[in-house]
């Protein structure tokens, strides 16, 4: 479904990723994991558009998507939840579902499904998004992506500075979406989190994937030992 | 006491002439950052669009030239930045160069196109006289001020290109990842935010002569109104144009014109020592 192969990209002179390579099949949950300033967000945001790829591909369902704009990405099926709960804070929270929605062109049932994945931002819908606890803004930054009907989901640390109830609520709805089919890259620091939901995980180094497997091979002495702080 | 009277008038179309040219302004330079030197020359645009149509609607030339001046004011507006300033994004000191140097090419095209000397545009016989010290003309300027914000703010907040534009506005990187074409938002908001100004200038014919320079008067206090009301602020730049207008006409009235705009950016300097960000703020839990 998403091939990266060979991704390279930075901040002007400084580069970043050197050569990155992974694979997200069909309704797999891949994991990226890695310390502080490896690359994982600069990775994600490559993958995305928001940073040009200096060398390599990205492909998306046969697309190749490396010269593509962010929007075109999002027509295509790619879904994306930057880190820092991220909002349109002067729009209200169906504002901010709303102005998704129209730009998908999909059909007021797709806003729907998205509140039914976080009930808990129905009696918020008037509620101007930036004056939002931080757990909901995360939950809304996720419920705007799902109102674009991703098949893959990218998720960039959705459990940074959340409280631990809403943690659990953030969790389960990416378990179900995950059940449903949706494919997910997700960015996590939380080793215990990501042995529970990934298929599959990568670790980044360096900019370099120095180690890839299943979950179970994350409890393995080199897995323990390239997210060590 | 009828000298302080009369100036209220003249200051309150002053602040609706600012307004409407700081509307478009407040949407270029508040969405994108663009420091467009350039708007000034989309309001005489929209001057000489009422002077060419008095040939054919005659003195109801300012009524017909509403609508008209804002298309070409808007298109003019659309072609600048499909043709340079999307080149230059991010870039705001090479975008105030360019735009400038388009503005003394567009002025020099007005002289060879309508001479050098000021032309006029004869008002409505509908808009003489006047209501107390109010001018039936001057009153016109300040409905279509108000009518103007009206409509900006309904188009803002219940439409859904209204959304997107406030989406771009308040985060254009998450506005682009959350699937809106934010190159297409920026071409409408330059749209529009020129066609404000093509409106502007059709009232500017209401109070005064039409020249090539008209838009170069107004240019930088209209940049004052944004930055004092704050970027992309709606209610920041009404207060703000009703402050500067009032201000600048009482200044007037009790000294001089230059002595007046030296007073104006005296006060509008202080004021920003104070609240360098403007009247207003986007605020939210993450922002404060």
């Amino acid at each position: 479904m998403l091939s990266v192969d060979s991704l390279e990209a930075g901040y002007g002179r400084a580069r970043v990723l050197f050569g990155v390579g992974l694979a997200v099949e069909p309704g797999q949950l891949v994991c990226v994991m890695g310390r502080n300033g490896v690359g994982k967000t600069t990775l994600l945001n490559t993958i995305m558009g928001v940073i040009p790829a200096t060398a390599g591909t990205v492909t998306f369902e046969d697309h190749d998507v490396t010269k593509m704009k962010p929007h075109e990405r999002v027509k295509l099926g790619m879904g994306y939840v930057p880190q820092g709960h991220e909002t349109f804070p002067q729009l209200s929270v169906l504002g901010n579902l709303l102005v998704t929605l129209e730009a998908s062109g999909n059909p007021q049932s797709a806003l729907d499904e998205a509140l039914d994945v976080f009930p808990r931002l129905k009696p918020l819908l008037k509620r101007k998004a930036g004056f939002l606890s931080g757990g909901q803004q995360q939950q809304l930054a996720i419920a705007r992506a799902l109102v674009t009907r991703p098949k893959l989901l990218i998720l960039d640390e959705p459990t940074e500075g959340i409280q631990p109830s809403i943690i659990i609520e953030i969790e389960e709805a990416i378990e179900t979406l995950h059940a449903s089919g949706i494919a997910v890259l997700l960015v996590e620091q939380y080793l215990d989190l990501a042995m529970r939901l990934a298929d599959r995980y990568v670790i980044l180094d360096g900019g370099h994937v120095v180690h890839a497997g299943t979950a179970a091979d994350l409890q393995g002495e080199e897995a323990r030992r390239l997210l060590a702080v | 006491m009828e000298g302080i009277l009369n100036q209220l008038p003249i200051g309150l179309s002053i602040a609706a002439v600012l307004l409407l040219i700081a509307l478009g302004l407040t949407f270029t330079f508040g969405q994108m950052g663009v420091i467009n030197m350039a708007h000034g020359e989309f309001i005489m645009a929209g001057a000489y669009t009422a002077y060419l149509l008095q040939g054919f609607a005659d003195r109801n030339a300012v009524l017909v030239a509403l609508p008209v001046a804002f298309l070409v004011a808007g298109l003019m507006g659309l072609i600048l930045e499909r043709a340079a300033i999307r080149h230059f994004y991010g870039r705001p000191l090479d975008t105030l160069l360019l735009t400038w140097g388009v503005s003394l090419v567009l002025q020099q095209v007005a002289r060879d196109l309508f001479g050098a000397p000021n032309v006029q545009v004869q008002s409505p016989t509908w808009l003489q006289g006047s209501l107390g010290p109010m001018p039936y003309n001057r009153m016109f300027i300040l409905l279509l001020a108000v009518g103007s914000v009206v409509a900006i703010w309904v188009y803002m907040n219940r439409s859904a290109q209204g959304r997107r534009m406030q989406a771009v506005m308040q985060n254009r990187q998450l506005a682009a990842t959350s699937g809106i074409n934010t190159g297409r938002v920026d071409q409408r908001t330059f749209f529009i935010g020129s066609g404000l100004a093509g409106i502007a200038g059709v009232a500017l014919t209401l109070i005064g002569p039409v020249g090539p320079t008209l838009g170069t008067y107004y240019i930088v206090d209209a940049f004052l109104v944004v930055v004092a009301g704050g970027l992309g602020q709606l209610r920041g730049a009404v207060i703000a144009a009703l402050a500067l207008g009032l201000l600048n006409s009482y200044a007037e009235f009790w000294t001089n014109a230059s002595l007046a705009k030296v007073i104006v950016f005296v006060v509008i300097i202080a004021f920003l020592q104070f609240r360098p960000q403007g009247l207003f703020v986007l605020r939210s839990r993450a922002l404060t």
